[in-house]
Parts: structure tokens; sequence; C-alpha cells
């Protein structure tokens, strides 16, 4: 069948999902953790809390992207 | 295409047909002026968002009736964080802010309606939001600062050897921020979408189904969430670009 290293290639692309969750779990734990411990200066940090996952979930995104152009793409 | 493959069993999995461009009158071939599924729900979204500003404000109550409040509270918020972000002498670019928050919001929220089309999916059209952020910007930065603005990509607090090495790091930042930024938008909504329609995939099976059923239910779920997120996300990145432009040296 045509196609099968592009399909192990879309698979190994996908990992990068799941390390793009390593970072979104690491931004939002730190920040729970640090707004447990001082939560009268939780609220204005959400701003920087969203910026921080969106950062971190582009990057998983990038990897889906990748292994999207190798299923239908290439 | 690589598709057709998983045609057997009943499982039929085509989730990126949704994102297929379709003219709405015919099927000729497509150009720059052909109405299409992209161009209706583009123009469903402006006309939503226009709907509610100028209709929901228009009786100008002390006490807001819904749509006044939901007006109210929309404008509001882009207002604070523009302000929060920015600093006062980033409000002059507010309304340019609240546009691109009100189109992504309302294309967001409309293409969750089924057999609705997602402009936001599109990277063209976010592409094209994306890089007018960042030409808006860089202009904006050389016009206030003269070349001054270059300063920002030379840290002043670095030791004396790392410098160059992280200007040549900040400068190739600088350029992919465009890209990150519209792929950031059009990948979230598209990946969204896409989970979606696997799980309706699903659905086909009937030993399977309820668990699809449920898990659509909360992907959905979900994706209502995303859809506010991302557009907060954008515009607060633009806030920050924007921050950049007018105060460099912070």
């Amino acid at each position: 069948m045509e196609g099968d290293l592009a399909h192990i290639g879309a698979g190994l692309a996908a990992i990068g999902s799941g390390a793009a969750a390593i970072g979104v779990g690491t931004v939002a734990g730190n920040y729970l953790a640090g707004a447990l411990r001082n939560p009268s200066a939780a609220a204005s940090q959400t701003a920087t809390l969203f910026i921080g996952l969106a950062f971190a979930e582009a990057l998983g995104i990038f990897a889906f992207l990748v292994s999207l152009l190798l299923m239908f793409a290439v | 295409m690589a598709g057709e493959a998983s045609e057997e069993g009943g499982l039929v999995f085509h989730p990126l047909d949704q994102f297929i461009v379709k003219p709405l009158f015919g099927d000729g071939a497509i150009s720059f002026y052909t109405l299409t599924n992209v161009t209706l729900w583009l123009a469903i979204a402006v006309l939503a968002a226009a709907l509610v500003f100028v209709w929901g404000t228009s009786g100008r109550k002390i006490v807001p009736g819904r749509l006044q409040s939901v007006a109210e509270s929309i404008y509001g918020f882009v207002y604070k964080m523009v302000e929060d972000v920015c600093g006062k002498d980033g409000i002059k670019y507010f309304p340019y802010i609240m546009t691109l928050f009100l189109f992504i919001l309302f294309a967001n929220y409309l293409a969750l309606l089924p057999m609705s089309y997602s402009p936001t999916s599109m990277i063209a059209i976010t592409a094209v939001l994306g890089f007018g952020v960042f030409i808006v910007v860089t202009v904006l930065g050389f016009v206030l600062n003269g070349p001054s603005f270059l300063g920002m990509f030379w840290m002043k607090d670095a030791p004396a050897v790392l410098r160059p090495i992280i200007a040549v790091i900040e400068v190739i930042s600088y350029f992919v921020r465009p890209v990150s930024h519209s792929i950031r938008l059009a990948g979230n909504v598209m990946a969204g979408h896409a989970v979606i329609k696997v799980f309706a995939g699903f659905a086909a099976l009937t030993l399977v189904s309820p668990v699809a059923i449920l898990g659509i239910t909360a992907i959905y779920g979900l994706e209502v969430l995303v859809a506010g997120i991302q557009a907060y996300v954008f515009t607060i990145l633009t806030c920050v670009y924007l921050k950049d432009a007018l105060h460099p040296h912070h």
C-alpha cells in the first residue's frame, strides 16, 4: 500500500500533541499552585496564564498540522 | 488522498470534508468573486456582530436589557484588556482590537452550529488577520519610536557576549510571531471540529454509539470553551504585540 511511511510519520508527529499536553499541564498546574498560595494575586495573572497556555498549545497544534499534512497532503 | 482506506465495516471517516470550499450556486470553478460557503459564513459572522451591537445598544437604556448587557459586557471586557496590557496610550487602538475580537468570537461561535462552515479554520483567513496585526504593529513601532524600535532586539541587561546571539533569536522569534499567531487560531478550530467528526464516525457503529454520542457532547462543550478562549488569546496576543510597539524598551 502506498503512503505507509507517511502514515507512520503522521503517528510519530502525533506524539507532539502529547508533549504539548505536558506543557499545558505544567503551565496550568504551576498557576494553580501559585494561586492557592496567594489567591489575592491570582486574578491579576489570568491573562499571563492564557498567554502561556496559548504558547504551549500552539506547538501541539503544529504537531497536529504536520500529522494532517502527512495523512492528506503528501 | 489516503482517506479512502478506512471505509470498511460501516465506519466512514471524513473528518476534513467539512472544510471543503464549495460554491453556493452551481459547481463551477472558484475565483475570488465566487460566492462560497466561506463567504456566506463570513458575512453571517459580520452581520451577527453588527446586529448585536447596533440593535442591542440602540435603546440606550439606563438599565440594560439582555442584548444590551451582552454588548456592554463584551465592550467592557475588551476595553479593560487593552487598558491593562497596553496602558493608557493603547486605548487609541481599541477599535481595531475590538473588531478583531468580535469577528473571531462570532465566527468561532457560529461555526459551532451544525452544518455550518467555520471561516476561522481556514489558514488563509487567519493569516490575513495575523499578518495584518504583524504589519500594523511593525509599522506603528517604527512610526512611533523611529529606528530605536530596533533596540527591542538588543537586550541591554544580558551579558555582552550573549547579546548578539540573543538578538538573532529575538529577530527570528519576531518574524515567527504572525505565523504562530494565525496557525494557533486556525489549528485549534480545525482540530476541534475534526475531532467532533471523528467521534461522529464512531457513532455509526451500534455497539459504541452511546459512548460516541456522549463523547461528541463532551467535545462540543470543550469546543464552546475553546471558541471563546481562542478569540481571547488572539486578542490578548495582539495587545501584547501592540505593547511592544508602544513601549519597546520594557
